[in-house]
């Protein structure tokens, strides 16, 4: 029997990304549906109000008609389903562990962060610019000298990130941190995860990523 | 000192912490021993900056010498080594639930509570309003259900268990109700059934210490919010 996959998404949100770069690793073909019409934020379908009636939020992943919400969560259940071919975390519970603290870092900390460095001007922005680099050596200290914060394997906590990758540019453009500057092993990282054609066909380009932003502040009026 | 090294489980926290209660009532369920060092806030020890740099924070639990941060990692961490009495369930749709809830708790109940406590007037109102929002949806998945995790204690349990001491106190503090037994009747039937388990019996804060350590957070918290111009 063929199971019926959907992803209620939008086409820039790096939550959204990360799931679709799991489902791209593991090769589930899937019906993707783009939320929030003419990017009006209260335009939410009716199959997204009923699959996430609590959030009211993309990423959704609908299974067989079982919704399933927030992208970590969306990874991890793919990854537990579709088993087959590369584990999304290392065998080792200690190894796992610091894979599930490092994700739990990464969504704590980048998304926040980096809306305020594109958000914020003078004073706030520098503390936010200062703050994002913090967290970005951090992550290059983790990462060290391996392919991927797996090791070997593209895992976790490089899916976690990765979608990031595409706000680099703004967050130079917007906030003057240059990530090649700051944290180059992070930026070469990221440039070999965009080898891998899961990765490479999910990112938008980071123009298309800073128009959005443009855009957005236009329309709140931050400029 | 040779009875501590046997033990290859250690515990950092602090007694108040509602964070490290949890991890006392996995490694409580899982039947695993382990000594406890009480940590002080105020003047981290070289041990809680060495096994957890990142974020300097309890609880940390050192498994054979190796630091794991982050009560959810480490709720995770606990049921992968010692499996029997799992925490999680199995199939992967519930797994997935279960981590919802967690998640939920984290991002839309404990901030509006957090709020009730340190806010007055109409934020607090807000807070309020917010919180029994909340814990409706937490209400709504208690049906036909004894614990979050089914006849047993499971992970979204232990997650949430410390509401069912910590709501009463900061109803207590500022006259407000959260939980009110007409309205919200299995999740005040939850937290009895919760506080009252084997693995809950005998972990808890004495209220006597928590109480006036709650009500000085809400005097510090308004008192900031006046500003120093009206003090």
């Amino acid at each position: 029997m063929a199971e019926v996959v959907v992803l209620l998404d939008l086409w820039v949100s790096p939550f959204g990304q990360r799931c679709r770069i799991a489902l791209a690793e593991k090769g589930v073909a899937y019906e993707y549906k783009e939320e929030y019409k003419e990017e009006d934020w209260t335009n939410k379908s009716p199959l997204l109000l009923q699959s996430n009636p609590v959030h009211k939020k993309v990423p959704v992943l609908i299974h067989d008609g079982k919704p399933v919400c927030e992208s970590l969560i969306i990874v991890q259940y793919i990854y537990e389903v579709w088993s087959d071919g590369a584990p999304l975390l290392p065998a080792d519970p200690y190894a796992r562990a610091q894979a599930r603290f490092w994700g739990d870092f990464v969504d704590k900390k980048i998304y926040e962060c980096g809306t305020r460095l594109w958000k914020l001007k003078g004073e706030a922005q520098q503390e936010a610019k200062k703050e994002l680099i913090e967290i970005l050596k951090l992550l290059q200290a983790e990462l060290g000298d391996k392919k991927y914060f797996g090791g070997d394997a593209f895992g976790y906590v490089d899916i976690a990130l990765v979608p990031f990758c595409a706000w680099f540019y703004t967050y130079k453009a917007c906030g003057g941190l240059s990530v090649e500057a700051e944290v180059p092993k992070l930026a070469a990282w990221g440039r070999r995860c965009m080898e891998r054609e899961s990765v490479a066909k999910t990112l938008y380009d980071p123009l298309k990523v800073y128009e959005f932003v443009c855009h957005l502040k236009k329309k709140y009026g931050i400029e | 000192m040779a009875e501590e090294e046997e033990k290859e489980v250690t515990l950092l926290g602090t007694w108040s912490s509602p964070f490290v209660l949890r991890v006392k009532w996995a490694l409580r369920i899982k039947g695993v021993e382990y000594n406890y060092v009480e940590e002080d806030l105020r003047n981290k020890s070289p041990l809680l900056l060495q096994h957890n740099p990142v974020h300097k924070k309890v609880p940390v639990l050192v498994h054979k010498g190796r630091a794991i941060a982050e009560s959810s990692v480490i709720l995770h961490y606990i049921d992968e080594v010692w499996p029997l009495r799992p925490l999680l369930p199995h199939h992967p749709y519930e797994k997935a639930m279960a981590r919802f809830w967690c998640k939920f708790e984290a991002d839309k109940l404990s901030p509006p509570l957090w709020r009730v406590l340190t806010t007055r007037a109409e934020e607090q109102r807000e807070a309020q309003a917010s919180s029994i929002e909340s814990l409706g949806l937490l209400e709504n998945e208690l049906e036909g259900k004894k614990f979050f995790g089914g006849q047993t204690i499971g992970l979204v349990d232990v997650w949430l268990g410390a509401l069912a001491y910590i709501i009463p106190i900061y109803e207590e503090i500022t006259g407000l109700k959260l939980v009110d037994q007409s309205k919200l009747p299995r999740l005040c039937g939850w937290m009895e059934e919760f506080l009252s388990s084997p693995a809950v019996e005998g972990t808890l804060p004495p209220k006597d210490m928590l109480l006036p350590r709650y009500a000085a957070m809400r005097e510090a918290f308004l008192a900031k919010a006046k500003g120093p111009a009206q003090q």
